[in-house]
């Protein structure tokens, strides 16, 4: 208490202290505030990166020195890797990262494709259940998984679909769509659409007017939209486990059933060369465009 | 929120000379039709995708599992089953014999039914509870000009970026028995097989992958409140803590109530983690079953009595959305149009 006080406290004295006084008090309060917070944003900083530093670090080590405390790099290797791949052991690595590229290019598309023209009118247009429409999508992202997959598993396994591919990628259009017309409309509410108008007055037509002026405005919003909504369906695992077989299922999965070189043995330094490989073009994707990807989060403010 | 220079929106939503306005009626009704061939696609989908699994799920939560009977081992045809399957989860009744309801003999899932409210309900809390106050602490630091802010920004994008697949096998790894956390805490902690210390990793794993997700929601409403303000508040003397409660706290109180809702639906699906991290049960088989675990579990043995175990999951999450909404005034769509409107 007394320490957060105190620097308030001190402007008050300070505003009936001389001039030079005062210049020297306010300089020494912004030290101590700066340093206050510098070291905040380390802890914060080593709190977010360390346990991702620690998996990158077990990656590379040998399976011998799996609970080697040594806070670098030591018993290099990359063993763990080819472990990690090696279809020998039952690891299908490999076929799970193209299957996990294919639901989500395939949910994205879909999604994008149907998801765009909603978020243009619920941005742009004026009409009756608005509000309730805009709702109902809301409410559908925040759906949960768990009251789809009971009839999914059913009909899936009735009509023969279960392990196939679009067993997959249907019940992650359920949160992906909402979450792209959601981050959609935020973007579009944002954009220039008197070049629309202007566009409009030269004589084209509404359609015109949105395919050769509002299209290429929105490819940046649509760019971003479209890698969250693919981090979403990659990110998925609760459907996926369930519905996928050992030919069709998405990284998350093998993951999570992952067999290690030493039988009765956990495969600890695999599984951390699996999660290295799995994350670490996701966390290059997301810092390459982190300004999008945070405009996107919090526009939407819908879980990526 | 990015501070382009946006320019108000023209015409029809705003009208302001004579001439637009007599288009008004007849452009609205151009622009619903308009609306509706655009939205469609997206609502069919929606409907087919959400709408048709939730349907046949509340149609087949009220038909008998066929199977054999585990108490008499004799083939129960379908069926029927009024009231049966949500008697099952809520009182824990199970079939007798002869039709009639028989508490579930132990070891039935039904009997898990309540410890698994209690286990959703309780990561629910402490983990919102958790990543609030983290997510405050966070955007409270990133809100602040200082050098390498923008690493701050950039590290706590990682936790988000990784999978919950891939979190909950690094927390695994790091919560293992020779693992690194208790080598740091020199403690031999049982943390994915103990009752409670398998809670937990669950929290702490949780708090460490979705605390940058709140930070973020909470720093777009921080970002929204102009520094005038702090510097009114400065000057007529209030303190540090005042400037937090008095000014702060009701300003970024929409947009922290909307993290906190989207949290909260968010924890209460939540099945990832506790699945992977702790095998589904730790400790005493059940410590970390969480509603959507119990739901998988029972999808096996049962359909029609999952369908009704999945149904009230959904009925108990929509409660809690509807309190929230009803009772502390959050208004999702309003609040994040404001927010895009002090962007402006």
């Amino acid at each position: 208490m007394t320490t957060v006080a105190g620097p308030a406290a001190a402007t008050a004295e300070a505003n009936a202290l001389p001039r030079t006084k005062q210049k020297s008090k306010t300089k020494s309060r912004q030290r101590n505030a700066g340093i206050r917070t510098g070291i905040s944003a380390i802890i914060i900083v080593l709190w977010c990166l360390l346990p991702f530093y620690w998996m990158v670090v077990t990656s590379f080590r040998d399976v011998g020195y799996t609970f080697d405390t040594t806070p670098w790099f030591t018993h290099f290797t990359w063993d763990n890797y080819a472990t990690a791949f090696s279809t020998k052991l039952g690891n299908h690595l490999g076929q799970a990262l193209l299957n996990s590229l294919f639901i989500g290019a395939c949910v994205t598309i879909i999604a994008l494709l149907v998801g765009t023209f909603a978020a243009y009118a619920l941005a742009r247009l004026e009409f009756k259940f608005k509000g309730i429409v805009l709702g109902l999508i809301l409410g559908a992202s925040m759906f949960p998984g768990v009251a789809l997959i009971t009839p999914l598993f059913q009909l899936f396994t009735n009509i023969g679909w279960m392990g196939t591919y679009q067993a997959l990628i249907i019940p992650s259009i359920s949160f992906v769509l909402p979450l792209t017309v959601y981050t959609l409309t935020s973007f579009f509410r944002e954009m220039p659409w008197d070049l629309e108008e202007a566009a409009r007055i030269d004589g084209c037509t509404q359609a015109q007017a949105f395919r050769k002026i509002i299209l290429p405005l929105a490819a940046p919003a649509v760019f971003t939209t479209a890698i969250l909504a693919f981090i979403s369906s990659w990110n998925e695992y609760l459907i996926s486990s369930q519905l996928s077989s050992d030919a069709t299922q998405p990284v998350t999965v093998a993951i999570a059933s992952f067999a290690g070189s030493q039988p009765h043995q956990e495969p600890y330094t695999a599984v951390m060369a699996a999660g290295t490989i799995v994350t670490v073009p996701l966390v290059i994707l997301v810092l390459i465009f982190q300004r999008r990807i945070v405009a996107g989060l919090t526009a939407g403010g819908v879980k990526g | 929120m990015s501070t382009s220079n946006v320019v108000a929106p023209p015409g029809t939503q705003n009208p302001k000379s004579p001439q637009l306005r007599a288009g008004v009626k007849k452009n609205r009704r151009q622009q619903g039709r308009w609306a509706l061939y655009l939205i469609l696609p997206t609502l069919v989908l929606l409907a087919v995708v959400i709408g048709y699994p939730v349907v046949s799920a509340i149609i087949m939560s009220f038909q008998k599992d066929a199977g054999l009977d585990p108490a008499t081992g004799l083939f129960v045809q379908g069926g029927f089953a009024g009231f049966q399957n949500y008697a099952h989860w809520l009182f824990q009744q199970c079939a007798g014999p002869n039709g009639e309801s028989i508490t579930c003999p132990p070891g039935n899932l039904g009997s898990q039914f309540w410890n698994a409210v209690f286990v959703t309900f309780f990561f629910t809390v402490t983990t919102v509870v958790l990543e609030t106050v983290l997510g405050m602490w966070f955007a409270f630091i990133m809100n602040r000009t200082f050098r390498g802010r923008g690493l701050v920004r950039a590290a706590i994008l990682v936790p988000w970026a990784i999978p919950t697949a891939v979190t909950a096998k690094l927390w695994y790894f790091i919560f293992s028995v020779a693992g690194i956390a208790n080598a740091v805490l020199g403690a031999h902690i049982l943390w994915t097989s103990d009752e409670w210390a398998s809670r937990f990793a669950v929290i702490i794993a949780d708090t460490w992958k979705t605390t940058p997700f709140m930070a973020l929601l909470i720093l777009a409403g921080l970002q929204i409140i102009p520094e005038e303000v702090y510097e009114a508040a400065k000057v007529d003397g209030a303190t540090t803590w005042q400037r937090f409660w008095r000014v702060t706290m009701p300003l970024v109180k929409p947009a922290l109530l909307v993290a906190v809702l989207f949290r909260v639906l968010d924890a209460l699906r939540i099945y990832d983690l506790p699945a992977i991290l702790t095998g589904g049960g730790g400790g005493t088989g059940n410590a970390t079953t969480t509603l959507s675990i119990l739901v998988v579990d029972q999808i096996r043995q049962g359909f029609n009595s999952a369908s009704a175990l999945s149904t009230i999951t959904f009925i108990l999450i929509f409660l809690v959305a509807f309190i929230f909404v009803r009772f502390l005034g959050t208004n999702v769509v309003r609040t994040q149009e404001a927010q895009q409107k002090g962007a402006k």
